[in-house]
């Protein structure tokens, strides 16, 4: 799953789709997983990336970035 | 390395009809204590969900009450209303404080005698009442609220026949000028009914009329409906002692005062709407003390409120179930309790505050309850913290009613626990087993 | 002179907070308001913005608009406000804060003591006046002091609509308790008004007497005590599909401005008002509805040479305003349309973090 190239994101969380128009705000953590798929990296590299990061069970991450990863495809945000 | 505090990723799209955040930061606080004992000391101690009681808001709302009215009238009783809230424990602190007990049927009525309350301090009300209560409530002396003419001429008959001497008032329905009028109950003023019941009682050998009763409804968010009130009440007082030189000893207001709960469709929360207790106090006593009684006739005034005095005494812990995504994006949470405890849920927007710190990061969604039912929703929308299963929660305000009207549907009912004044804990109603519910029932032979 | 005393004692810009920046096709008043107390020469000003959206046009007007701040919904209540003014009091030390919407002000209201106390000066009517001119009493206000107003009735059911033909004639007016008003011409369009209504601003419902005649609408400024400050009538010229001016004219007619005189001494009203008047083609100038605050052409009355809303300013710091004597009839308004450019980043910014 990667996110579309031409969606802006900035440091403040903010994310812009120019296909669309639409603009969308994430928490800290969002930003981070975002950064982490535009840089095409799998589920399992992000899951191992914030989990190492955060203080967070490993199945819970994975239900959680299933749900965020649902939410970018609803908002057209993934390629 | 120490690992950093997680928070689920959430992503929003900025919609400029959404209501923005900074609406609500408020119900975000956290509630992790209720009088000082830990919500979450509570839920591992006595199970979640769970009903809690502060014995202490009672005792200062209802204090609180009696000020109010006191210090603008001399004479003034209370009569604590059985079914807004009718566990032992919480009618016996409100007779402690000095209330009277207020009943709507003969199993109220039983409740109170149990609850040590004597015959004359019960006033009966609503219209349903048997033969049986009807007689055991004149020998007891207690004041019997007629609703409709059935009733009077049973009573009547009953007390020629028994040789009674009832002490009576009669229920009196009118225009207030608020909607709904409640004229299914009592007799109307207008039309001269109540009136004609008046005269029916005061030419009656064996009645005795000592007081006039009504109660214009409930949530009432109109402080001059109760002048209305009480102004048509002291007319048909007046017209009684002009007429038949009988001076009632008392009229009583009813209750119908509001809580703060902010009602379903209403625009501005309750907290900035509802009248305080002084205002309507202002409204009732301005009118009584101008009538032009004489201050040795002047009537002692009755209120029997209760959702006033019990509402914000009462909170339902409880605990996130599940959190899920529903077809339409909406995120959900299903929680351990719903419609079948939280009853008041149909009509009002309940507080509801999560009962530890969570992030910042806020998300709109829909609270429902357990049942598999799909009207079990507690609130359609509320913007709450990220929550995650085994979450708590805390549900403000649920003291009047719930506890009366709940269902034991699917699930069975929860413990109620009462936090006394030195902040320790009682159950005053155990939470129900699967053998108290069947206990009753019974199965033919043939299905054995 | 009493113009140069507010410069004096501040000594530095007023900071004047507004709300109503949607100064959209049924605009709020608050760029208007702006404008004029921008051009008021006896103080200066820093303009903070308080808008509930995030495409207000007034927060992306940033020669008009200092800085802006989003406040909650009036519907989360007097505490969430009071907390969110507290935070930007705390970051622009506050002035006067001048609420330009009817769905907010009693939040205002509730609050001023309170704002007081934190030194924010308001300049709003007492809330007994303002529930006097309440859509649901304005009969018994026109009642109780001798003013047309047009029947009406207060509805909680659907099929209360069925009784009322008895009593009103089609079309009758189906109105919101706090915004919206539909003409009906039907029981089948009267009905549908009541459905939409109901669905945005929830029960009651008023049904109205349809009054036909001329529109008219009135500014009006009390100073609180029953002195009339500033009175400035106004005929539509055109009308939006909305019902909204979208051009006016200053009128020279005494019998309005006598009406709108007895409005404000029998009220002691404190603050701006707009009545909206039907004048019949017998003459009678029934009140229609008294919006509590400032109306969307309030320019005008600057423009017309009787500043309501610096007057307002001033009286809201506790200056003493002499009540204005004349004003230029005949001076139009004609509102257009412009559009603003702006970057999306701006939008982002006021829609996550409530600051522009």
């Amino acid at each position: 799953m990667r996110v579309r190239k031409n969606i802006a994101t900035s440091d403040e969380g903010f994310l812009f789709n120019p296909t669309t128009g639409d603009s969308f705000s994430t928490n800290p953590i969002g930003t981070e997983i975002i950064l982490l798929m535009k840089k095409d990296r799998t589920s399992k590299d992000i899951v191992d990336a914030i989990c190492e990061k955060y203080d967070v069970d490993r199945a819970l991450f994975e239900r959680d970035l299933d749900d965020f990863t649902l939410q970018l495809k609803e908002f057209s945000l993934l390629e | 390395m120490e690992k950093q505090r997680y928070e689920r990723p959430v992503i929003l799209k900025m919609n400029t009809g959404l209501m923005n955040k900074f609406g609500t930061k408020t119900e975000n606080e956290p509630v992790t204590h209720i009088e000082s004992v830990p919500v979450k000391s509570l839920l591992s101690e006595y199970g979640s969900p769970l009903f809690v009681i502060s014995e202490k808001q009672i005792r200062r709302n209802m204090q609180n009450a009696k000020r109010i009215f006191k210090t603008r009238y001399p004479k003034v009783r209370f009569a604590w209303s059985y079914k807004t809230n009718y566990m032992n424990a919480v009618c016996r602190i409100f007779h402690q404080e000095g209330s009277w007990a207020e009943v709507v049927s003969g199993f109220e009525y039983q409740k109170a005698l149990g609850n040590g309350v004597p015959g004359e301090k019960i006033i009966f009300n609503g219209p349903d009442k048997t033969d049986e209560d009807l007689i055991a409530a004149a020998k007891n002396n207690s004041l019997i609220h007629i609703d409709h003419y059935d009733e009077l001429y049973s009573l009547i008959r009953l007390s020629e026949e028994l040789d009674l001497h009832p002490r009576v008032a009669i229920r009196v329905n009118m225009d207030t000028g608020i909607y709904p009028k409640w004229d299914r109950f009592g007799f109307n003023f207008e039309n001269g009914q109540a009136w004609n019941a008046l005269t029916r009682i005061l030419n009656s050998k064996n009645l005795d009329l000592v007081g006039l009763h009504c109660h214009i409804g409930t949530f009432m968010l109109s402080t001059n409906a109760y002048a209305t009130a009480t102004r048509n009440l002291c007319e048909l007082a007046w017209a009684a002692k002009e007429r038949y030189n009988k001076m009632v000893e008392y009229i009583d207001l009813g209750g119908g005062f509001p809580s703060t709960n902010t009602l379903k469709g209403a625009y501005l929360p309750g907290t900035d709407t509802v009248p305080s207790i002084d205002q309507f106090a202002d409204a009732i006593t301005d009118v009584v003390l101008t009538y032009g009684f004489r201050q040795e006739e002047m009537p002692t005034l009755v209120l029997e409120s209760g959702r006033a005095l019990i509402d914000d005494a009462g909170y339902l812990l409880g605990t996130v179930l599940a959190t899920k995504r529903l077809s339409d994006g909406r995120r959900a949470t299903v929680l351990d309790f719903g419609l079948n405890s939280l009853f008041t849920s149909l009509w009002y927007e309940h507080k509801i505050s999560p009962a530890k710190q969570h992030g910042s990061q806020t998300e709109e969604m829909v609270l429902f309850g357990p049942l598999c039912m799909n009207i079990d929703v507690v609130r359609e929308s509320v913007v709450l913290p990220l929550l995650e299963k085994g979450d708590q929660l805390v549900v403000h305000k649920v003291g009047a009613y719930n506890m009366t009207q709940w269902m034991q549907f699917i699930t069975m009912r929860p413990n109620i626990v009462l936090i006394d004044k030195d902040n320790n804990t009682h159950i005053i109603r155990k939470a129900e087993t699967l053998e108290y519910i069947e206990q009753l029932e019974q199965i033919p032979d043939h299905l054995k | 002179m009493q113009t140069s005393t507010l410069r004096e004692k501040f000594n530095r810009p007023l900071v004047i907070a507004v709300t109503g920046l949607n100064a959209i096709d049924s605009p709020g008043p608050g760029v208007a308001v702006i404008r004029a107390i921008r051009e008021c020469k006896d103080f200066d000003v820093r303009i903070i913005g308080l808008s509930y959206e995030s495409l207000e046009p007034g927060l992306y007007m940033h020669d008009i608009v200092d800085k802006t701040y989003q406040i909650p919904y009036p519907s989360g209540g007097t505490d969430s406000l009071f907390s969110r003014l507290k935070y930007i009091h705390e970051e622009e030390q506050l002035d006067v804060i001048i609420p330009n919407f009817d769905a907010e002000l009693y939040n205002f209201m509730k609050l001023s003591s309170k704002l007081k106390e934190m030194g924010i000066n308001t300049f709003l009517p007492e809330i007994e006046q303002f529930n006097a001119r309440d859509k649901m009493r304005l009969s018994e206000f026109g009642k109780k002091y001798g003013m047309f107003v047009p029947k009406d009735k207060i509805i909680h059911e659907k099929r209360e609509l069925q009784k009322l033909e008895d009593d009103f004639d089609y079309p009758m007016v189906v109105k919101g308790k706090f915004y919206d008003a539909v003409i009906a011409r039907s029981k089948d369009q009267a009905e549908k008004a009541y459905e939409k209504i109901l669905a945005k601003w929830g029960l009651p419902i008023i049904v109205q007497e349809f009054i036909k005649g001329t529109e008219i609408n009135i500014a009006a400024l009390g100073d609180g005590t029953g002195n009339v400050i500033s009175i400035i009538p106004m005929r539509k010229l055109y009308i939006t599909d909305k019902g909204k001016a979208w051009a006016g004219v200053t009128l020279d007619d005494d019998n309005l401005i006598e009406l709108a005189r007895k409005f404000i001494e029998v009220t002691k009203w404190r603050g701006g008002c707009e009545l909206e008047v039907m004048l019949t083609s017998d003459g009678k100038p029934y009140i229609m509805e008294v919006n509590p605050r400032f109306p969307a052409w309030i320019y005008l009355t600057a423009a017309a040479g009787q500043n309501q809303p610096a007057s307002l300013v001033k009286m809201a710091l506790g200056e003493k305003v002499e009540p204005f004597t004349k004003y230029e009839v005949g001076k139009i308004f004609i509102r257009y349309a412009w559009d603003l450019i702006t970057n999306i980043r701006e939008f982002q910014m006021i829609s996550a973090n409530g600051e522009l």
